[in-house]
């Protein structure tokens, strides 16, 4: 029976691959597609018809893919951007941005929700880890001059992305709305307020008031989850496509 | 093949006519091959001096050679194709001159029809460079990387909790107030500066010095041993705020009073 059912099997295995509607779904040089070989052609089709490692060129320079020379630092800032937002939206399903509702949603949400706890904590620890390897992103950079023509304007965009994880970061902090973050944002935004000639004003537009209260939360809640992530978007987009038009990574040294 | 273009056929059909009339005009010498070899050097005399793109060098080497020739022509007959004889008028690209009538003695037909210097034509690339495909090369640390980052976070959750203390009180201020870890070289600033030079000035300056810096350093060389000012610098820089990070975050405490951890206790939530 065995050797009957085993050949039934690749049968069926072969009229699926071979079929219109699996072949219109996996392009070719994918490794579900029928009679996929190791082959130079092959490699190229991975990287050219896949949506999402089309950021990568087909060949990299050969020192280009040692660990040492990068870190992965670029690359885990990205991935720790996808997850923290894949843990937010989670998050947001059991949130309201209102000083009513926020700390006893971030609550129930650890106490009552499965696994909400650990997503929380997850995405919390992601954010610290993401400001630090952004910062240790932009150090190796700058030890293995890769600022330099023709790069220059993308280390610009890196600076901008720099900033853009500090207010990302920063934002969320207020959100679990406990003691720590209303006075880290007080503090935070007390600086703010000493911005020459319309400083309070500044401060104003980002409280949405005179002191941190709901509107505050609010306003900070779509700042974070929505409009500042959409910037630092379009601003990735720019940066992983200035490093393949400026020639590649940089070096070697 | 390649399409050859109109204005070089044209060019090497009136360069071929040419030397038809010149042969023709020759008519009366005895031997064909002497005629040729008389054509080629009527050509090569008006084109030699201004407008040919061959080096001197070569020029000077044919006419040696073709000096040697008529000095034995007499004696050997049919030497004419053996030398190298220069192109006809427009020589800088390969023109047809006229077909050589005679073989040289070792029955070879040896004619140097022009010199191209490198990258007239073709533009040849620099140093070829050594490549690796992305998959499997990259992405497999790539995803290695992610796998690693993942299990990593995964566990550190499971085991440490995100704060969450008690619910935000406006009428309650906690001693010491921190900013988030990031700011808190910015809160140490503050104890030794204006709020205005602390919260916005230095940190404005910052940002704007790493904006201008690859636009300051205009050196070319990313090779450490010739960076070592701005390498200095930059790790200046970075200690900077690291040292301003942990002091503010670790050797605060209450007031924001200097406070070692190991003596005062620990006054840090992430």
């Amino acid at each position: 029976m065995q050797p009957k059912g085993k050949s039934r099997m690749t049968e069926l295995t072969e009229s699926v691959q071979g079929s219109q509607a699996w072949n219109s779904i996996f392009r070719p040089g994918s490794v579900f597609r029928k009679g996929y070989s190791d082959s130079p052609r092959n490699r190229s089709y991975v990287i050219m018809n896949s949506v999402l490692y089309h950021l990568h060129p087909v060949k990299v320079k050969r020192h280009a893919v040692k660990v040492s020379y990068t870190l992965c630092l670029g690359g885990l800032s990205f991935f720790l951007f996808i997850l923290l937002t894949v843990t937010g939206i989670f998050l947001m399903f059991f949130y309201r941005p209102t000083s009513a509702n926020a700390w006893s949603d971030i609550y129930t949400l650890q106490t009552s929700v499965t696994f909400g706890l650990l997503v929380r904590n997850m995405h919390r620890w992601a954010a610290h880890l993401m400001v630090l390897t952004v910062f240790l992103h932009m150090a190796r950079v700058f030890y293995h001059g890769a600022y330099k023509p023709p790069r220059e304007f993308n280390w610009v965009i890196g600076v901008i992305l720099l900033t853009l994880t500090l207010l990302l970061s920063f934002t969320g902090y207020l959100l679990p709305w406990d003691q720590l973050a209303l006075w880290a944002v007080t503090v935070g935004t007390n600086m703010m307020g000493y911005t020459p000639v319309f400083g309070q004003q500044v401060r104003f537009v980002l409280l949405g008031g005179k002191v941190i209260g709901t509107d505050t939360l609010l306003r900070w809640y779509v700042l974070h989850v929505l409009f500042v992530p959409f910037v630092t978007v379009i601003f990735l987009a720019i940066h992983f496509w200035r490093v393949r038009k400026d020639g590649g990574i940089s070096g070697p040294l | 093949m390649t399409e050859i273009p109109e204005h070089l056929r044209k060019r090497a059909e009136a360069a071929r006519k040419k030397a038809e009339e010149a042969k023709a005009g020759a008519g009366a010498d005895d031997a064909a091959a002497a005629g040729s070899s008389d054509a080629g050097d009527t050509g090569a005399g008006a084109t030699s001096a201004g407008d040919s793109k061959i080096p001197a060098h070569l020029l000077e080497r044919s006419r040696a050679a073709k000096a040697r020739k008529a000095g034995g022509a007499e004696a050997s007959e049919g030497e004419g194709g053996g030398v190298a004889t220069i192109a006809p008028p427009g020589g800088a690209v390969a023109t047809a001159g006229p077909p050589p009538a005679a073989t040289g003695p070792g029955g070879h037909t040896q004619r140097l029809l022009t010199v191209v210097k490198s990258g007239s034509i073709q533009d040849v690339k620099a140093t070829p460079v050594d490549k690796v495909h992305v998959w499997p090369h990259l992405l497999a640390i790539e995803l290695l990387a992610s796998l690693v980052m993942t299990v990593f976070l995964l566990i550190f959750s499971i085991f440490v909790n995100a704060p969450l203390l008690e619910l935000a009180n406006p009428n309650s201020t906690p001693n010491p107030s921190k900013a988030p870890w990031y700011f808190l070289g910015l809160q140490e600033l503050l104890t030794m500066f204006h709020p205005m030079v602390a919260g916005v000035t230095v940190p404005g300056m910052g940002i704007f010095l790493l904006i201008l810096a690859p636009y300051m350093d205009k050196n070319p060389s990313n090779k450490p041993e010739d960076r070592k000012f701005a390498i200095s610098l930059f790790t200046l820089f970075l200690m900077f705020w690291a040292v301003l990070v942990i002091v503010g975050s670790f050797f605060r405490g209450e007031g924001f009073n200097f406070n070692p951890p190991w003596s005062g206790g620990l006054f840090f939530d992430l």
